[in-house]
C-alpha cells in the first residue's frame, strides 16, 4: 500500500491504495465519486475522461499513484455547489445533448478542455476533439450543438441546422 | 487489476537500477501497457513508472537536429510546429486528445507497434534512438513486429531527429483504433529521400527503397508512377487485405509527396 494525497475538486483527499489502483477506482470506490463512468474499460470509449492538472486524461489507463499531488477534477465539480449547472452541463440540457446519458460525464470533461484550449471551436474541431469519446445513442448531432452553444456561438451555423 | 508494485524513480540512473529486477518493466504513459496488464497480455511484478523523471521530458533544437526525450509526450511534440513540422502533426494525430495527454515517444517507439505512427518518423528522419547504454541508428533498431534491438533493462532516455528540408506523414486511419492502417512518412534531405512505411508489413516499419531511389532523382508524384510493392508479406485482417495495403502503400507514398511539396 502506498499512501498519496491528492486535490480533487478543490478538496484535499489521502488515503492508502494499492498500487495497481486505477484512478477511476480511486474515484469510484475510495472517494465515492460515482459520475465518473467505465464505460468499456480498455481505454477506448472515454466515458472515464477526468482532467489531471488540467489535462483530459482516461482514469481507466492511469494509476493512482501516478496521480499523487496532482489536481484532479471530475463531473461531480462542474457544477456550482448549489446545484446551478455550467455553461457545459447547461448547454447538454437545452440542446438535449444525451439520451441514456452514460457517456455525458465524459463528453461534459472532454468538451471542458476542447473550450479551454479552444474557445470558439468549429464543428469540425468539435467532432476531431471528441473522437475518443463514445456515444452510443444520439449520432453526436446534439451533443456537436451543445459544446458549439457551450462557446457562445450560434447553433444555427451547424451543418444540417 | 493483480497486484504489482510501482516504482518511481526521480533519475534515470534509479530508474535503470530499478530495472535491473527481471520481474521489472518500465512504465511510461501506460496507454498501450495499462490495456495490456489488464488483458493479463503481460504480468510483471514491478512496473517502474518514468513519469518522475525530469531529464526524460526535455525538448531542445540544436545543429539542425530535434533533440526529444522519451518522456514527452505526443501532446508536447504536437506543438513543435516550428521545429519539425511533419514530426508535430502525426503527434497531433496518434489516438484522441486524452490518449495524447499521456503516451510519450519513447514508451511508442520502445513498443514498435507494427501500426504505429512514430516508427514511420524515426526510420524515415534517420533519426538515432539514445539509450542509458548507447546510440543506436533508426536503421538497426526496429527488428520485426514488437521487437527491438533494446536489450534487458536497457531504457530510451531520447531521440535526435535530423531536420529535413521537407517532410510529410499520410496516415489512412483505421477508424476503430486509430491506428494507421496504413501510414507513410516521407522525408526529404540535402542529399537523399527516405520513405518508411507502418501498419502494412508484418514485419514492422520498413523503408520503401525503389520509392527513395526514384524521388532522390525527382521528387515528385509523378516519380512514382507505376511504382507498387508487393503484397507478399504484408499484413492481412479484417480491416484490410495485403493487396488493398499495397495499394495503400502507393498511393499514400504519392500524397506525402505532394504534400511535402
Amino acid at each position: 500500500m502506498t499512501q498519496i494525497s491528492m486535490i480533487v475538486n478543490g478538496d484535499k483527499v489521502t488515503d492508502d491504495v494499492a498500487d495497481q489502483l486505477l484512478l477511476v477506482e480511486f474515484l469510484r470506490n475510495n472517494l465515492g465519486l460515482t459520475g465518473t463512468h467505465v464505460g468499456c474499460d480498455t481505454s477506448q470509449c472515454g466515458a472515464c475522461v477526468v482532467h489531471v492538472d488540467g489535462q483530459l486524461v482516461k482514469s481507466c489507463a492511469m494509476f493512482a499513484v501516478e496521480a499523487a499531488d496532482a489536481q484532479v477534477a471530475t463531473i461531480e465539480g462542474q457544477a456550482a455547489p448549489d446545484g446551478t449547472l455550467n455553461a457545459i452541463q447547461q448547454a447538454f440540457q437545452t440542446h438535449h445533448g444525451l439520451q441514456c446519458g452514460f457517456c455525458t460525464p465524459g463528453m461534459v470533461m472532454a468538451a471542458a478542455a476542447l473550450l479551454h484550449e479552444v474557445p470558439k471551436p468549429t464543428e469540425s474541431q468539435i467532432r476531431t476533439y471528441l473522437e475518443g469519446n463514445f456515444c452510443r445513442c444520439t449520432g453526436y448531432q446534439n451533443i456537436v450543438k451543445a459544446v458549439f452553444a457551450a462557446s457562445g456561438q450560434d447553433v444555427n451555423l451547424i451543418a444540417g441546422q | 487489476m493483480y497486484p504489482f508494485e510501482i516504482k518511481k524513480p526521480l533519475s534515470v540512473d534509479d530508474a535503470v537500477a530499478a530495472l535491473g529486477d527481471e520481474e521489472a518493466q518500465p512504465l511510461a504513459g501506460g496507454q498501450t501497457l495499462i490495456p495490456t496488464l489488464k488483458a493479463r497480455l503481460a504480468m510483471p511484478q514491478v512496473l517502474v513508472s518514468l513519469s518522475r523523471i525530469a531529464e526524460l521530458q526535455e525538448i531542445e533544437v540544436a545543429n539542425g537536429q530535434l533533440l526529444v526525450g522519451a518522456g514527452v509526450t505526443h501532446a508536447d511534440l504536437s506543438k513543435q510546429t516550428g521545429s519539425y513540422p511533419a514530426l508535430a502533426d502525426l503527434a497531433a494525430h496518434i489516438g484522441d486528445p486524452a490518449v495524447r495527454n499521456r503516451g510519450t515517444v519513447g514508451g511508442s517507439i520502445a513498443n514498435n507497434d507494427p501500426s504505429a505512427c512514430y516508427p514511420a518518423a524515426v526510420l524515415a528522419s534517420g533519426a538515432t534512438i539514445v539509450t542509458n547504454l548507447r546510440r543506436i541508428a533508426a536503421d538497426d533498431y526496429f527488428c520485426g513486429m514488437f521487437e527491438t534491438a533494446l536489450g534487458q533493462g536497457e531504457l530510451i532516455t531520447g531521440l535526435r531527429f535530423p531536420v529535413p528540408l521537407a517532410a510529410h506523414y499520410e496516415k489512412f486511419v483505421q477508424p476503430a483504433s486509430r491506428f494507421a492502417l496504413v501510414g507513410v512518412f516521407v522525408a526529404r534531405f540535402a542529399q537523399d529521400v527516405r520513405v518508411a512505411v507502418t501498419g502494412a508489413s508484418e514485419e514492422g516499419v520498413f523503408r520503401w527503397r525503389e520509392a527513395e531511389a526514384a524521388l532522390a532523382d525527382a521528387f515528385s508524384p509523378d516519380a512514382l508512377a507505376g511504382l507498387t510493392v508487393s503484397a507478399a508479406g504484408m499484413i492481412d485482417d479484417m480491416h484490410a487485405s495485403p493487396a488493398y495495403r499495397a495499394g495503400l502503400v502507393a498511393t499514400l507514398t504519392k500524397r506525402a509527396v505532394i504534400a511535402a511539396g
